[in-house]
Parts: structure tokens; C-alpha cells; sequence
């Protein structure tokens, strides 16, 4: 039997900041069951959060808890796994915190294959601060600083980080309940980067910028967008603009960093 | 015979930094390659891994100190190396390394700049970003090397202080001590005085890791530990949770100062050459204090009663020692390869504007005896003492 994901919580600090209908504490409840599936003690689970509404989920946890600066959660992570090879760290960053200030690590840490389980909320805007467009906004999005509809191109950022070199890809939804905790543990045990996007909303903006209706309506919306990769795969190129894919991108079993630093310079860990 | 004794080296001032971080127990570095510093990390590259280190190259200076305050934060020493431009890559993490409390040490070989500048050659014109270059209030410890033993014994300090305070240090030297070649005298760790963090030592359900200790310095678990750690950059109360309370983040900011402020007899005090009773002090720090000693000495000669004031703690500026130097001097020289950083120190410390001159020099060339002591002589015929 596993363990209770309760243990993991900080019950005190409840209640907690989001909005109703914010997908956020889905998400990281989520993360918690899986975590507790794979009865990971809770001194050896450390949650490093992003800078923005997610990154609030390091609030309400009391396993090992870090909070760094916008978009450089990968960075700090590469020293503390480095230092702490032991550790099962799992990764919280917004849509923006990673696919824009925090591209380049998300890139280094994905080549490096760094032992994490990169978890990514993409609300499809910046929410903490007001509802502007991010890098994975699509196209033709309304928010705050796209009134007559975002002009520039979305990117995909798991192709962007498998083709980095990442160990492990998928991506699912909000919806996508059971599935988004199947992702968690796959990616958790698959030793080596690991990158689970999770498309979730934000009725705060982009729902209500997009005129998408409440929290409810809007996971129904997120639903009807998204297609298996399969599916996808066969759509057009304009019939691929109105959909997200989710699904597993990747599963590899390539060395972690760790692993290849300590063969490489000793032929052993000698820190064992 | 020759001599066995391996204790003594003839070491640039990069590699001595590096030896000498590696000495204080240092286990990671993590950096990115730029002149004048780069030979820190290549020496690093190549002794860490040997002593089980970790070296790691990352994609750009935020990286660099992000891994080493990550590296920090689960139990090891650690420390990076950089110049001008890297350092202000740095800035915003140095400040979170400040608020999170991460011991880390960041040696900055200062170049010419601002921007590009000229790569290559030295200046000494980041006084003030280190000490004010990250946002918002906070207390800083910078020491100052003017040779390679002091980049080897001044790295060492710099890592004892970071632990002892839990607070992130920065060396400034110089793209001439960077490369100078000199014998430099080293220790084993047991022949020296290592300080390493202080460690919890129960284990309890509701540790609290950002609870001062009577020094102001809170005793945190590493990653990892039984005891839990929370770390933020946003204002927390002692458990590590974050709060926009008023009372705790005038506390906690207060603090931050404090520790820093409050705990300057831990850090190396100025070093005085020359006159006792002198007419005229020169004040300077790194490598120009070089200079200034050899021009001391030689007014010193000529029976000019001058001395100097070398600083290896350049923040906190040490403020009661350069008042009570500058007290019974008639004139204060400040010699600096910048535009007249300290010297604008030395003013706020309320020493009489007009008693204050600074001897600059910015453009790239070490300033050199001979400047000083023109200026030294220009000062003391100025004023009206005997011509020699
Ligand atoms: C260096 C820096 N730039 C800008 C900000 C302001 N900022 C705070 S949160 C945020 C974006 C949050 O968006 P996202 O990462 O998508 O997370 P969400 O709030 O949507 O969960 C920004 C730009 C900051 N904290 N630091
Ligand atoms: S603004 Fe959006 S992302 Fe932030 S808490 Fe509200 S719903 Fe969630």
C-alpha cells in the first residue's frame, strides 16, 4: 500500500492563494499522489518552484522546499543534484518561468540530462503577473498585452526539449487526470531529464481574455483542443494550429549526468 | 640541496584563488569561461574531480552562481569565478544567495570596463557593484587581495566567513594579480583554522531552519536531511514559508545587515606600512595598494612622513578604522584604478572633503609608484611642509 499523499502537505497552510478554478493546486496534488505511490520518503523529495502563481506550490508542501529566482529552477537544481545525487527533485515552473526567461536552462538541463522530473503548468500566459502572452500563448491569443490577438507564433516547447536530449517527454491535460499521474511516475522513475507539460487553466486571464467561460467550461474547452500525438501527427499543418497533441514524446534510458561525470573522470563514484 | 618542501609555490594569482578555495574545502565550482579569470576554472576542472569535486561548465554566469548556491544548499562548499560582465549576469542571484542565506564565495578578477572593455587588462572599478549591484538592502562581505599569497589566503578567509555567516563573499582581484607569477607559501587544511557551517543537531518534526542563532545566523539542514528545508527569495518567517508580514520582513531585512554588520571583528583588518606618525595616509586596496607600499617606502626615504592603509575588507567598509587613521594625517590620498570609488568611501566616513585627494588612474595600466609618490610630493609642498 502506499503512503498517504497527505504527508506531504502542509495542511496549516491552507487555504492557498490561487483562484477558483486555477489548475495549480491540480497539478501539485497530482505530483503529491504519485510521489506517495512511489513512496518516496518525504526528507527525500524536494519540490524547486519557479517564480509565479505555481511557484506558490512550494508554500503548501513540507517536504524539502526551494524557491530560486524567475526561470532559473534548472540551474539550481544541476548543483543540488550534483551535490545530492540521492535526492528525488521535482521541478514547478510556469509557462512563462520556462519557456521564456528560463529557456536556455530548460535546453542545458535537457542536454545534460539532468536527473529531475520537470513538471510544467502552461496555463498559456504569465499569470502572476496580470494575464501577458508567453511563449507557448498560441497564436492569435487576447491577453493583456495582445488586445487585438498575439502576433507572434507559440512553440512546442517537449519537441524543443527532446531535441535538446531529454530522457523523457509527454505531455497531457488538467482532464487528463489518472493520465497526468501516470506521466509523473513514468517520468520519475525513468532516471535522466524528464519533462511533463500540463496544459491547465487560468479562467482569471486567458479564460476570461479569451472569453472561454468559467473553470469548468474551460477544462471542457482544454479537452475538445486536444487530440492523442497520433492523431495529431495525421492532422494539416492549419488543423494542427487549433490543437494541442498530448501523449509521450520520448522514453530513453540514456546515462544522467551524474552517472556519465563520475565514469568519465574516475571510472567510479568515488563520493560512494 | 633543493628543497622538498612542497608547501612552497610559484603560483599566478588564479590558480592560487583556486588552490586556495580547494584548500577551504571547496567541492564544486560551477563556471563560465571569461578573461581574466578563466585559469580558476580550468585548475578546478582538473584538481576537483581528484578530490571527489564536481566541476561544471554551465551555459552562462546565471547559471553558474544559481549551481553553486544549489550546490551550497545541499552541504557542499562552493564557488565560482568570473569578471565585469559575468558579475553583472550574477547580480540578481547574488541577492537571492543573500536572502536564502547560501554560503558561496564568487571571485571576481576584475578588467577594464564598463561592457567589453578590454578584456585583458585590469581595473578596479567594481567596488561598487559589489557592494551595491543586487537590489534592495542587504549587507556584503568583499576582500581585496594585492598579492598571490593574499588571493591564496584571502580565498580561504573568504570561504571561512561565507560559512560562519552563511552568507555569499566575493574576492576582487585583477587582471594583473590574475596573472602575476609569485612564491606563495601553502597550508594543509589541518595546518589552518577551516570553518565549516554549523550543522542542526537534533532531528525534529517542525525544525526551523531560518531561526537566528544568538550570532543572527540560522542553522539550516542541507537538502536532503532528516530535518526539512525551506528555501525562498520572497520575504519568510523562520520555518522557510514565505509572508508579506510587515514585522517579518523589516526583521528579517534587518538582520540580513546585521549578521554582516555586526561581525566585522571576524574579518581581516587593515594592514598598515610606513610612518606611524604620519602627515600624510594613503589609502588603497588590491593591486594599486601594491604600488602605493613601494611609493610609501621611497617618500618614506626622502623624509616624507607618509603611510599606508591597505584594505583586504573592502565592504563592509571598515569605517572606525579609516576614521581614527585619517585623524591625525593633515592629507588622505586614496590610490585606486577607477574613477574614485573608495575615496567617495572615505568622504562618507565625515573626513573633511578638502583633507580627501583622490590618485586615479582608468585607462587600462596598473597605476605605479612613481604617480603616487608625485602625488604624495605634490601634497606635502602643498601643505606647506619642508622641501627636501
Ligand atoms: C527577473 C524577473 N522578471 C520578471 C519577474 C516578474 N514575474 C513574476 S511571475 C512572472 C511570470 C509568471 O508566469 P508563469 O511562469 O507562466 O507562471 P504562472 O504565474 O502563470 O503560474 C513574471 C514575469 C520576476 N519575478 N523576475
Ligand atoms: S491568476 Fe491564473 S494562474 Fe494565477 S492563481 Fe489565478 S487562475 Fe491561477
Amino acid at each position: 500500500m502506499s503512503i498517504d499523499y497527505s504527508v506531504y502537505l502542509a495542511k496549516e497552510r491552507l487555504p492557498h492563494l490561487w483562484c477558483p478554478g486555477c489548475g495549480h493546486g491540480i497539478i501539485l496534488k497530482n505530483m503529491l499522489i504519485s510521489m506517495a505511490e512511489m513512496e518516496i520518503p518525504r526528507e527525500k523529495a524536494l519540490l524547486a518552484c519557479g517564480i509565479g502563481c505555481s511557484g506558490r506550490a512550494g508554500d503548501y508542501v513540507n517536504i524539502h522546499r526551494f524557491q530560486g529566482t524567475h526561470g532559473r529552477t534548472l540551474a539550481y537544481v544541476t548543483g543540488i543534484k550534483m551535490a545530492h545525487p540521492e535526492l528525488k527533485i521535482f521541478c514547478f515552473m510556469g509557462d512563462g518561468d520556462c519557456s521564456a526567461i528560463g529557456i536556455g536552462h530548460l535546453i542545458h538541463a535537457a542536454r545534460r540530462n539532468v536527473d529531475v522530473t520537470a513538471i510544467v503548468p502552461n496555463n498559456l500566459n504569465y499569470g502572476m503577473t496580470g494575464g501577458q502572452f508567453s511563449p507557448l500563448t498560441p497564436g492569435e491569443s487576447l491577453t493583456s498585452t495582445s488586445r487585438s490577438g498575439k502576433a507572434e507564433p507559440d512553440m512546442d516547447l517537449c519537441r524543443l526539449a527532446a531535441e535538446a536530449g531529454a530522457n523523457y517527454v509527454a505531455r497531457t491535460t488538467i482532464y487528463h487526470v489518472v493520465e497526468m499521474k501516470k506521466r509523473f511516475i513514468e517520468a520519475t522513475n525513468n532516471k535522466g531529464f524528464s519533462l511533463v507539460e500540463v496544459i491547465t487553466p487560468c479562467p482569471t486571464y486567458y479564460g476570461r481574455y479569451n472569453q472561454l467561460g468559467n473553470a469548468h467550461k474551460m477544462i471542457e474547452w482544454i479537452k475538445d483542443k486536444t487530440v492523442p500525438l497520433h492523431k495529431y501527427e495525421e492532422m494539416s499543418v492549419k488543423n494542427q494550429e487549433q490543437h494541442f497533441w498530448r501523449g509521450k514524446l520520448v522514453e530513453k534510458h540514456k546515462p544522467d549526468l551524474y552517472t556519465r561525470y563520475w565514469q568519465h573522470e574516475r571510472g567510479m563514484d568515488h563520493r560512494a | 640541496m633543493m628543497n622538498k618542501d612542497n608547501s612552497i609555490k610559484f603560483l599566478q594569482g588564479n590558480e592560487a584563488c583556486a588552490l586556495g578555495g580547494i584548500t577551504a574545502g571547496a567541492r564544486f565550482f560551477a563556471g563560465y569561461p571569461i578573461s581574466p579569470a578563466s585559469e580558476i576554472a580550468e585548475l578546478s576542472s582538473l584538481l576537483l574531480p581528484q578530490r571527489g569535486g564536481i566541476y561544471l561548465q554551465m551555459e552562462d554566469e546565471i547559471a553558474s552562481i544559481a549551481a553553486v548556491i544549489g550546490a551550497s544548499l545541499g552541504g557542499m562548499k562552493a564557488f565560482t569565478a568570473t569578471s565585469g560582465p559575468g558579475l553583472s549576469l550574477m547580480q540578481e542571484n547574488i541577492g537571492f544567495a543573500v536572502m536564502a542565506e547560501a554560503p558561496c564565495v564568487i571571485i571576481n578578477v576584475q578588467r577594464f570596463g564598463p561592457s567589453t572593455g578590454v578584456a585583458t587588462r585590469p581595473g578596479q572599478a567594481d567596488v561598487m557593484t559589489t557592494r551595491w549591484g543586487t537590489h534592495g538592502d542587504h549587507g556584503i562581505i568583499v576582500l581585496a587581495p594585492t598579492s598571490v599569497q593574499e588571493c591564496y589566503d584571502l580565498t580561504i578567509e573568504a570561504f571561512n566567513l561565507a560559512e560562519s555567516l552563511r552568507t555569499p563573499v566575493i574576492l576582487l582581484t585583477d587582471a594583473t594579480l590574475a596573472h602575476l607569477r609569485e612564491k606563495i607559501v601553502t597550508r594543509t587544511d589541518k595546518e589552518l583554522s577551516i570553518i565549516s557551517r554549523q550543522k542542526p543537531d537534533q532531528v525534529t518534526e517542525d525544525y526551523q531552519p531560518y531561526r537566528p542563532g544568538p550570532d543572527g545566523v540560522p542553522v539550516l539542514p542541507d537538502f536532503g536531511d532528516q530535518n526539512i528545508l525551506r528555501v525562498t527569495g520572497l520575504i519568510h518567517d523562520h520555518d522557510g514559508y514565505s509572508t508579506p508580514k510587515p514585522q517579518t520582513a523589516g526583521d528579517l531585512v534587518h538582520r540580513l545587515q546585521q549578521k554582516i554588520e555586526g561581525a566585522t571583528s571576524l574579518m581581516p583588518a587593515p594592514r598598515y606600512f610606513g610612518s606611524n606618525d604620519p602627515e600624510i595616509l594613503i589609502i588603497s586596496f588590491g593591486i594599486s595598494a601594491r604600488s602605493a607600499r613601494e611609493a610609501v617606502n621611497r617618500a618614506n626615504d626622502q623624509g616624507i612622513k607618509a603611510r599606508l592603509m591597505q584594505l583586504p575588507t573592502i565592504w563592509p567598509f571598515p569605517e572606525e578604522a579609516v576614521r581614527y587613521a585619517c585623524y591625525g594625517a593633515s592629507a588622505v590620498l586614496v590610490a585606486e584604478m577607477n574613477s574614485g570609488q573608495i575615496c567617495r568611501e572615505v568622504r562618507a566616513c565625515g573626513i573633511q572633503r578638502e583633507k580627501v585627494v583622490g590618485v586615479n588612474r582608468a585607462d587600462t595600466a596598473v597605476i605605479t609608484p612613481g604617480e603616487i609618490l608625485k602625488a604624495i610630493k605634490k601634497t606635502w609642498f602643498r601643505w606647506g611642509f619642508h622641501p627636501i
